[in-house]
């Protein structure tokens, strides 16, 4: 016998009675551990099985395109892959980083960096890492399915900007939608959806969106398809219409190409926006695809504000345009009266200060009436209306055409311009007005800023006497606002004879006179700062006067008007006014061509010469 | 009285829950794997429960009097063994745990040692002669436990570390323990249990990698959250009745972490619901009330100690295994016994219940 069997070999009967008593206990608990579990909580936990099993994957609705108002597209979206990297497992991950490195030009610290951007968001979800793959990179992913598992393509809808920088300011730009307006939306958005961020873009996203279908796949843990339960389709966005002509946008885009300012062409009779330029600009394509921050900081802090939309965002001083406000004040509220004269030396004196005209160096004006006042913009003779009509006067017509407001246009962001008056300066500087600061007004000067919009409008509101029509872009707009301001046909007629001496009779914009089109319009160069501080600072570029034109055909109820700004262009009539000439005679030349089509299509038998092809192909049609 | 122990006198209603089991386990290791790339492993898990037979057979055949004799030297191989995987074993998912048996399988020696702590643990309760254990006592039997503990956490593994403990307690407690000492080693134990949780994340570097350390290495608790999320969305979406053999997403679908091994429970809870669970557990209930019986029914105390050192470590390891697999524990690797797939884990089973039947076949033996 072994010494230690020699003991005491009672067995603790009761104790052990204990470990089998308590075995039944620890039993018993885990039994309810498992009861809570797969009865109490079986629902939550049947839920979570489901959504852990099935993914879904949305199917990226192709945003509606925009076209031009005879239906060429200037906007659409086409198919096109980005390269995901699912995350689902780690560790193959890491070991294909490098090969994904050298097979899709990747850096690593670039992947990192998504992957820890992501990391809050469900394994499941994958990254990313390219947008807008190529051919080639395709061609990677798909040869390399085998060894590279976490690379997988994702078909998605990408925004074309047809003609790249043409339109951009209004058309906007794509982006991925904001935390905010994530929050906002209810849960329409997910992130990484693309939305409207600016422009017709933004304002008219509601329609360009689409909704986006979804495919529901089952998946495994390592979140490879197993099968598809079912598939809805996307709903693609709707199209819109737009009420730009491409000829003419095409046209003033050229003219405009080297210059910084706006070209705004509008059919007056129904607010139709013809053709909107804004320089500099940007090409929304940039943005359609992710765009790095530092590209999108240098966008967006540039100094040539690019991303400005000038034609309704830069309030600028109008200049002589402005004196079309005060030849229609003055002649309807007949003070000064409509034959009043001035003597114009190229300066005069009000309230012990010397105000110049423009011709100031080169002699006088001489005497002037109104019509010569408008046709050679002699400041002097406005000089004197203005000192007459007083600030209030000139503020109720200038807001009665349109200015000092926004003209309410379908873009997002407009500004209203500024027209001050007695009660402005208390309000907003709590002063008096100086009379003297009415001298300035009275030429466009001082306070005042207006934007091109409101300047053309405010010119064909006059020549249609008094018809302001809300300008926008969407060729069914629905019921454009109507502002009907009551002109006197004698007021309407002597304006127009001015604007018409403008362009005909050796005026301000001689050069850009047309062969029987009845082109009027009114010129303008404003300071930019006043002259003293410009003669301190000397003739640097920035301080340029701002060239302005605003021209429309016909004389009395125009069809169309352009307003043009160059800034820092010097000279109205001779740097603006060509311009706008040129969108006028493109419209005419249209619309010429179009009547002349019409004209044969009706009377085909008279019409000896050979029809035109389209003529053929419409008169086949049943 | 016979003189002679007989094959006829192994427990043969415990085998009959140990089979139970068994085919219960390797049923759902099959549903589990079949149409995964490890289709087939069941019948590797047969192999292995037939090896662990023969092993019972040849383990009953020795003498528990002659294993309790050889203790010292079963123990200081047991330790060798252990420094020695330490220097040279290789690497399996980031512990040394392994010995390559020249061509062989691999053997995990740690499921060695688990034998080895048995039988000296019953050596040394069985020569107490009071019917208290001394503060000597408990200090030895604690030095005793822990030396191999400690080499086995640094391997790491922190599950078969742990499981060597519930033997020294139950077998102090059926010694016979102090109220004051017991207190005094609760008290100790609350203390340390803070401490091994932090010292998971120091200690087991394969169980880290598997927390997708790579993407949040900051962040590496919601990987194990993950499992045991997983695992709960498993036991619960089962329901009372179980989504059928074969049926379950969480396990065929692959969420279920290692399905056919520590989170075997878990698959099964899925496919055959509440019932089955039952079922399962109620049959290890029966096993543990057998051992108790088979202990309680021991020659000597020798044989009680032996029979109840298999008991605390299968007990412990349904226990834990049960209570990790619905969130209760933290994950730690310790498999459920006979249903797990796993080559040392159930040969060791096997060779316990070998020392159990060992004991039983000796009752009438002089």
């Amino acid at each position: 016998m072994a010494p230690w069997s020699i003991s005491d070999q009672r067995i603790p009967q009761g104790r052990l009675a204990l470990v089998s008593y308590l075995s039944v206990v620890f039993v018993v608990l885990l039994l309810i551990g498992f009861w809570k579990l797969q009865v109490v909580q079986s629902g939550h936990f049947a839920d979570l099985a489901e959504r852990n099993r099935v993914r879904s994957i949305p199917i990226i609705a192709p945003r509606g395109p925009m076209l031009d108002r005879e239906g060429r597209i200037l906007v659409d979206s086409y198919p096109s892959f980005s390269i995901i990297l699912l995350r689902d497992d780690p560790k193959s991950l890491q070991k294909s980083l490098a090969q994904i490195e050298e097979g899709l030009g990747i850096s690593r610290e670039e992947i990192l960096q998504q992957l820890e951007a992501s990391k809050n968001e469900p394994k499941f979800q994958p990254v990313v890492i390219k947008p807008a793959a190529s051919a080639a990179d395709i061609a990677f992913v798909e040869s390399h399915r085998a060894d590279l598992p976490v690379l997988e393509l994702m078909m998605v809808q990408r925004r074309r900007y047809s003609h790249g920088e043409m339109l951009a300011n209004s058309i906007g730009y794509v982006g991925e939608v904001s935390p905010q307006d994530m929050d906002r939306s209810e849960g329409r958005y997910r992130p990484g959806d693309i939305v409207g961020k600016a422009g017709l873009e933004k304002r008219y996203n509601d329609v360009l969106e689409g909704t986006d279908g979804m495919r529901r796949v089952v998946v495994n843990s390592v979140g490879k398809l197993v099968r598809t339960l079912d598939n809805v389709e996307a709903i693609p966005g709707k199209p819109i219409q737009l009420t730009i002509d491409y000829d003419l946008q095409a046209i003033a885009e050229a003219d405009m190409a080297d210059k910084e300012g706006s070209v705004v062409a509008m059919d007056p009779r129904t607010g139709d926006i013809l053709a909107v330029v804004s320089r500099p600009t940007f090409n929304p394509n940039d943005f359609a695809v992710r765009i790095p921050q530092d590209e999108w900081n240098r966008h967006y802090s540039d100094p040539e504000t690019p991303l400005l939309n000038r034609a309704i965002q830069a309030q600028l001083a109008p200049g002589s345009v402005f004196k079309i406000v005060m030849a229609t004040a003055m002649l309807e509220t007949k003070s000064p009266p409509e034959t009043m004269r001035a003597y114009c030396p190229g300066y005069a004196t009000f309230y012990g200060r010397t105000f110049k005209c423009h011709v100031f160096g080169k002699g006088g004006h001489g005497d002037v009436d109104l019509h010569k006042a408008i046709v050679q913009s002699c400041d002097i003779y406005f000089y004197n209306v203005g000192k007459q009509l007083g600030i209030d006067r000139i503020s109720f017509y200038a807001n009665a055409l349109g200015l000092g407001h926004r003209t309410g246009i379908d873009l997002p962001s407009e500004e209203a311009g500024l027209v001050p008056s007695e009660e402005w300066a208390q309000r907003v500087y709590h002063r008096k007005w100086y009379a003297g600061e009415t001298i300035s007004v009275s030429v466009g000067q001082g306070a005042v800023t207006t934007t091109p919009i409101q300047l053309a409008r405010m010119i064909a509101g006059v020549a249609s006497g008094g018809i302001l029509v809300q300008p926008h872009f969407l060729k069914n707009f629905p019921n454009p606002r109507v502002d009907h301001f009551a002109i006197s046909e004698d007021t309407v007629e002597k304006v127009t004879q001015g604007m018409y001496g403008v362009v005909n009779e050796g005026g301000t914009a001689a050069g850009a006179r047309l062969q029987n089109i009845e082109f009027c319009g009114k010129s303008g160069s404003a300071q930019v700062i006043g002259y003293a501080v410009r003669n301190r600072l000397g003739k640097q570029k920035e301080f340029k006067d701002n060239a302005w034109f605003v021209g429309y055909a016909p004389r009395r109820n125009p069809e169309i008007v352009v307003a043009v700004l160059v800034q820092g262009g010097e000279h109205g009539g001779a740097v603006a006014g060509p311009i706008a000439r040129d969108v006028v005679k493109a419209y005419y030349d249209k619309r010429n061509a179009r009547l002349q089509q019409q004209a044969s299509n009706e009377n085909p038998d008279q019409s000896a010469a050979p029809r035109p092809l389209i003529a053929t192909v419409g008169a086949q049609r049943p | 009285m016979k003189d002679r122990p007989r094959v006829q006198d192994f427990d043969w209603a415990l085998l009959a829950i140990v089979a139970a089991i068994t085919g219960i386990g390797v049923l759902e290791i099959y549903s589990s794997t079949h149409a995964s790339g490890m289709a087939g492993i069941q019948w590797k898990q047969l192999m292995w429960v037939g090896f662990g037979i023969i092993g019972m057979l040849v383990i009953s055949r020795i003498d528990y009097h002659v294993l309790l004799d050889q203790a010292p030297v079963l123990y200081l191989f047991g330790i060798a063994t252990l420094l020695i995987v330490l220097a040279i074993g290789h690497s399996r998912f980031g512990a040394k745990r392994w010995v390559s048996l020249g061509g062989g399988p691999n053997l995990q020696v740690s499921e060695l040692m688990k034998l080895i702590i048995i039988i000296v643990l019953a050596r040394y309760f069985s020569e107490v002669r009071t019917d208290r254990l001394t503060l000597t006592d408990l200090v030895k039997v604690a030095i005793l436990t822990v030396v191999p503990v400690a080499l086995i956490l640094k391997q790491p593994d922190l599950g078969t570390a742990m499981v060597l403990i519930p033997v020294a307690v139950v077998g102090a407690f059926l010694a016979g323990i102090d109220w004051k000492h017991t207190a005094v080693g609760v008290v100790l134990l609350g203390l340390l249990i803070p401490f091994g949780w932090n010292m998971r994340h120091h200690l087991k570097p394969y169980q880290q990698q598997r927390i997708e350390t790579f993407l949040h290495p900051e962040e590496d608790q919601r990987g194990a959250g993950y499992q045991i999320l997983q695992s709960e969305i498993a036991v619960g979406s089962g329901g009372f009745w179980g989504k059928g053999f074969g049926k379950g997403s969480q396990n065929q679908l692959g969420f279920v972490p290692v399905r056919y091994s520590d989170f075997i429970l878990a698959a099964l809870a899925e496919e055959m619901g509440f019932i089955g669970v039952c079922v399962v557990l109620l049959l290890y209930l029966g096993l543990i009330l057998r051992l108790v019986d088979n202990a309680q029914k021991a020659k000597d105390k020798a044989g009680m100690f032996v029979v109840m050192g298999v008991t605390a470590i299968l007990g412990f390891h349904v226990l834990v295994n049960a209570s990790m697999v619905i969130g209760y524990v933290p994950v730690t690797g310790i498999p459920l016994p006979l249903m797990s797939y796993g080559g040392s884990a159930t040969a060791f089973v096997f060779l316990a219940l070998g020392l159990v039947m060992n004991v039983r076949m000796r009752r009438f033996v002089n």
